[in-house]
């Protein structure tokens, strides 16, 4: 008999598989996203690790036999008072009695839970895409900086003295110099003491110079010297930028029904969760307008109805007054997104255009406009206010796309982000 | 070593191990303590054994790639570990303490989180037990080559995941998915493989030749041949009998006469149907194995008790577990999920063993030739070597069983409301129930018989296949039709089934598929 210890062996031996079985149920998990979407706010919808993957979609099938049809028998144990001829109702269908007919592995058709990591959600949710301007944001946004560790130094001030290092150095240095210690002198004073004592002169005189040749030394080789310090040092490293901001601004006149304020609602999500896989922190600002725009929390930005007309440069505007107030341009990456019906004071649109090339286009990483319609209009021509005004903005920053029904806002995010298109 | 474990107490006749810790000195000492007893006084003949020590993520690994230790890489796989691994978590489910494979040598999984008493009870059963039964079991000696198996799983993953290389993960997967359908098709039921080495077959086709040569006579050349001579053989009657229909072994079927499939996919096919033909006798003998194995610990860990060997601590620690794992709900109760073979089996084995050697009146009267004939131990070895799961509740059900564990039939009838009890624990019910549960043990049953009878090769080369319908119990439409599928897509051409009453020949239902290019 052998017995051989395999607790060492390669670890996650089933991740090959495990990756397999993803790429497989990828239909369900991004229909389990999607329901995601629809239940969670904005900023816990990262919170969706667990994963219902649906029997059907990854069903192995084989040559079994219906439950609908035919004469079968079973033998139960555990008979408590039932005669030959008794009669004993059916179990409602899957449960109970039909116990010993299960399928041959003993595996149900039960829809079955699992939890992905957040990585592996997120990785199967944006598998092809890209952050927009990445690279520029890298270079763009170097501009905070945080003290690092960087070794060690000779001077500093006293508050980075560096204790072991300091220490250590001292050390060596009195081994390497041989600085008497403070017993071996007390060992020949009291030598010297006892001599002394004896009236052995030649003795005394003897330990007398030695002691103090010794304490001497001691003295001249101090227990730290100045040469010893160490500091620890720091460098102000440059520190890209791991915070945005992520504008949302909407259309909250009467025009925007329900329908068009939860797909509204989805790309803001899908924004969002794109944004967390690359910053760690992420603001949400909520800007919604009528003819007159205010910064509101999320209820009352997707549940809320006013009356009124619709004026966009307000939003923009309150815009850029939040980000003067509170997100430095410095310190923060700025995304955007307008979602709106398309309805716009015609007058306004100059203002509009003025504001975004001028001013907000320069300052944000993405801005991102998506027109939100129903159903029944989304194959017309007709192009929108907003549409045709926004048409003419040429800028690697600003992309626009329509959509009309829930199905499509997945498509028109991958199409904005999708990694070819990345400028 | 601890310094606990070499107090005096603990020498050679005294206790094995005490405490909840284990080491590897210990599970030595333990195995050769089992030794003793189980090859010694029980007379067990085993395979060498191999323990390995793993952990917990390793051992659930290891039982979702269908127990193996070596497998192929495929999303099935990774699926059941994400169901077994989310229960685990969750506590719902406990991990299996030990799993064994049939292999010479035969390898068992330990788990590192194990107390030493679990650590014996698990060598107990699995090294001893299983192993066994392995070996000695007719079916497995039919069916598996112990000594190979490792070797051919090491050959099947590395050409898995070089066609994986070549080919591309997806192509290879379907293939195997595709395979993997038609698995519970892949044996040949009613004659075991065949094992004809490429040695063999090629002594085989040279001592043809050599007859040929031998009994020449240039007459047979001169006898006038049909019209279509040879091209005959690829039509009608004569087609079926050179591709050996009607053939039960879809897998197999397709692996030799497909047409379109390429070298690789015949060869992926052929390792699914290996994998099928290794794990058949075990579906066959789940009762049997596990009771031989639950018998053997029970016995071993007895005698060593007996002797003081174990503490009474371990003891009832032991107990505690083996009777979890022997417990039998009813089926009212809500934890019943069908018969737990473990339940069925140890007490089937206690009961032979109680029937050689204290039977009663009833036992001479059914078991005439096992009642009271002494040696326990032989009657079982002899019972393990021979049977299966169906022959062996058809031949050893007692009727003291019967009444111990409250069997009763039932008769589910689709078209009725209720289901009538047709036979119960007494005198005119023994014989009905123990046929009826042996036959709930008979994989032929439970699996739909479906065979290929008729593939055309020269003309439209549709392929039909016939599932011969019992008791009117049809095939699962949505299954059948998934199944198809598959099965079309490795054909290459028009798949067709018909349902087909066994007693009357009317076709029921007719299913139909055709290739789906992906």
């Amino acid at each position: 008999m052998r017995v051989i210890d395999r607790r060492l062996n390669p670890k996650s031996k089933s991740l090959g598989n495990r990756q397999r079985f993803i790429r497989r149920a990828k239909a369900d998990i991004r229909e389990a996203v999607q329901d995601a979407l629809k239940r969670r706010k904005v900023s816990d919808v990262e919170g969706a690790e667990k994963v219902r993957i649906r029997a059907r979609s990854v069903r192995e099938p084989s040559f079994s036999h219906g439950n609908e049809q035919g004469k079968r028998s079973y033998v139960l144990p555990g008979n408590k008072d039932h005669q030959v001829g008794d009669y004993i109702p059916k179990p409602p269908s899957g449960a109970g009695g039909a116990g010993s007919d299960g399928s041959p592995d003993g595996e149900g058709e039960d829809d079955f839970v699992f939890t992905l990591s957040k990585e592996e959600f997120l990785d199967v949710f944006f598998e092809d895409l890209a952050l927009p301007n990445m690279e520029k944001t890298k270079l763009a946004k170097m501009k905070a900086f945080a003290p690092a560790r960087a070794g060690f130094s000779s001077d500093g001030a006293p508050a980075k003295l560096a204790y072991t290092r300091t220490m250590r150095n001292s050390l060596a240095r009195r081994i390497a110099l041989g600085r008497p210690r403070k017993g071996e002198i007390q060992a020949l004073e009291e030598a010297l003491f006892r001599a002394e004592a004896r009236g052995d002169v030649a003795e005394a005189t003897r330990l007398r110079a030695l002691v103090e040749a010794l304490s001497e030394k001691r003295r001249r080789v101090a227990y730290i010297d100045p040469l010893d310090l160490r500091y620890r040092r720091y460098e102000m490293r440059p520190k890209p930028t791991t915070q945005a901001v992520m504008f949302c601004l909407m259309d909250a006149s009467a025009s925007m029904t329900e329908g068009l304020k939860d797909l509204a609602k989805r790309f803001f999500m899908l924004l969002y969760i794109f944004l967390s896989r690359h910053y760690e922190e992420i603001d949400i600002v909520f800007i919604r307008h009528t003819s007159i725009a205010a910064e509101v929390d999320e209820d009352t930005f997707f549940r809320g109805v006013q009356t009124g007309g619709t004026v966009v440069s307000t939003a923009l505007e309150e815009m850029l007054r939040v980000v003067e107030e509170r997100y430095p341009v410095d310190d923060w990456n700025i995304y955007a997104a307008q979602a709106s019906d398309g309805h716009n004071f015609s007058d306004d649109m100059e203002r509009c255009l003025q504001l975004l090339n001028g001013d907000i286009l320069p300052m944000c990483q993405y801005f991102a406009y998506i027109e939100v319609v129903e159903r029944e209009f989304a194959r017309s021509r007709f192009a929108s206010q907003l549409w045709a005004g926004y048409r003419d903005i040429d800028d690697p920053r600003f992309a626009m796309r329509r959509a009309s029904s829930p199905g499509e806002i997945f498509p028109v995010f991958h199409e904005l982000f999708a990694k070819s298109s990345a400028a | 070593m601890d310094d606990a474990m070499q107090s005096p107490a603990l020498g050679a006749g005294g206790l094995l191990f005490d405490g909840p810790e284990w080491n590897f000195e210990l599970v030595q000492r333990v195995y050769d303590a089992c030794a003793e007893i189980a090859l010694g006084e029980m007379g067990l003949d085993i395979y060498p054994n191999q323990i390995e020590v793993i952990t917990a993520e390793q051992m659930l690994d290891a039982y979702t790639s269908i127990g193996m230790p070596l497998m192929y890489r495929h999303w099935s796989f990774g699926k059941r570990f994400a169901r077994e691994e989310t229960l685990y978590r969750k506590g719902h489910r406990a991990l299996a303490y030990e799993l064994v494979i049939n292999s010479n040598p035969c390898i068992n999984y330990i788990m590192e989180e194990n107390t030493m008493t679990m650590q014996l009870l698990v060598i107990a059963h699995a090294a001893f037990g299983h192993n066994h039964f392995f070996k000695n079991n007719y079916l497995f000696q039919q069916w598996t080559r112990a000594d190979a198996i490792l070797d051919y799983l090491d050959f099947a993953k590395n050409y898995v995941s070089k066609c994986e290389e070549k080919y591309g993960i997806e192509k290879v997967e379907q293939v195997l998915d595709w395979a993997h359908a038609l698995m519970s098709h892949g044996v040949h039921r009613y004659i075991g493989p065949r094992r004809q080495s490429a040695d063999e077959s090629r002594a085989r086709s040279l001592a043809r030749l050599e007859y040929e040569e031998a009994t020449y006579n240039d007459l047979w050349r001169t006898v006038p041949k049909g019209e279509d001579g040879e091209g005959s053989l690829t039509r009608g009657g004569a087609e079926a009998s050179t591709l050996g229909l009607p053939e039960e072994n879809i897998l197999y079927f397709l692996e030799k006469h497909a047409p379109k499939l390429a070298d690789w996919q015949r060869e992926l096919l052929r390792i699914v149907r290996r994998i099928a033909e290794y794990l058949h006798p075990q579906r066959q003998t789940k009762v049997m194995n596990e009771g031989c194995a639950t018998f053997t610990h029970f016995e071993i860990l007895n005698r060593l008790y007996d002797r003081g060997r174990i503490s009474e601590g371990s003891m009832l620690e032991f107990l505690h577990s083996h009777s979890s794992v022997v417990f039998q709900p009813g089926f009212r109760d809500r934890r019943f999920g069908g018969m737990n073979p473990y339940a069925l089996g140890f007490e089937m084995m206690r009961d032979i063993k109680r029937m050689v050697e204290e039977p009663t009146a009833e036992d001479r009267e059914w078991f005439p030739d096992l009642a009271g004939t002494g040696d326990s131990m032989a009657a079982l070895r002899e019972i393990w070597a021979d049977y299966r799961d169906e022959s062996f509740v058809h031949q050893y059900l007692s009727p003291k069983l019967i009444r111990d564990f409250r069997f009763f039939t039932l008769e589910d009838d689709a078209e009725e409301d209720d289901m009538e009890v047709s036979a119960i624990h007494d005198e005119a019910g023994y014989r009905r129930v123990r046929r009826a549960l042996a036959k709930q043990y008979d994989v032929a049953a439970h699996d739909p018989r479906i065979e290929v009878v008729e593939a055309n090769l020269s003309g439209n080369r549709r392929l039909l296949l016939r599932h011969t319908v019992i008791n009117e119990r049809l095939l699962s439409k949505s299954e059948t039709e998934q199944t198809l599928q598959c099965l079309a897509n490795l054909w290459g051409h028009r798949v067709k089934l018909l349902e087909v009453c066994a007693e009357t020949d009317d076709v029921l239902v007719e299913h139909d598929a055709l290739p789906r290019p992906s």
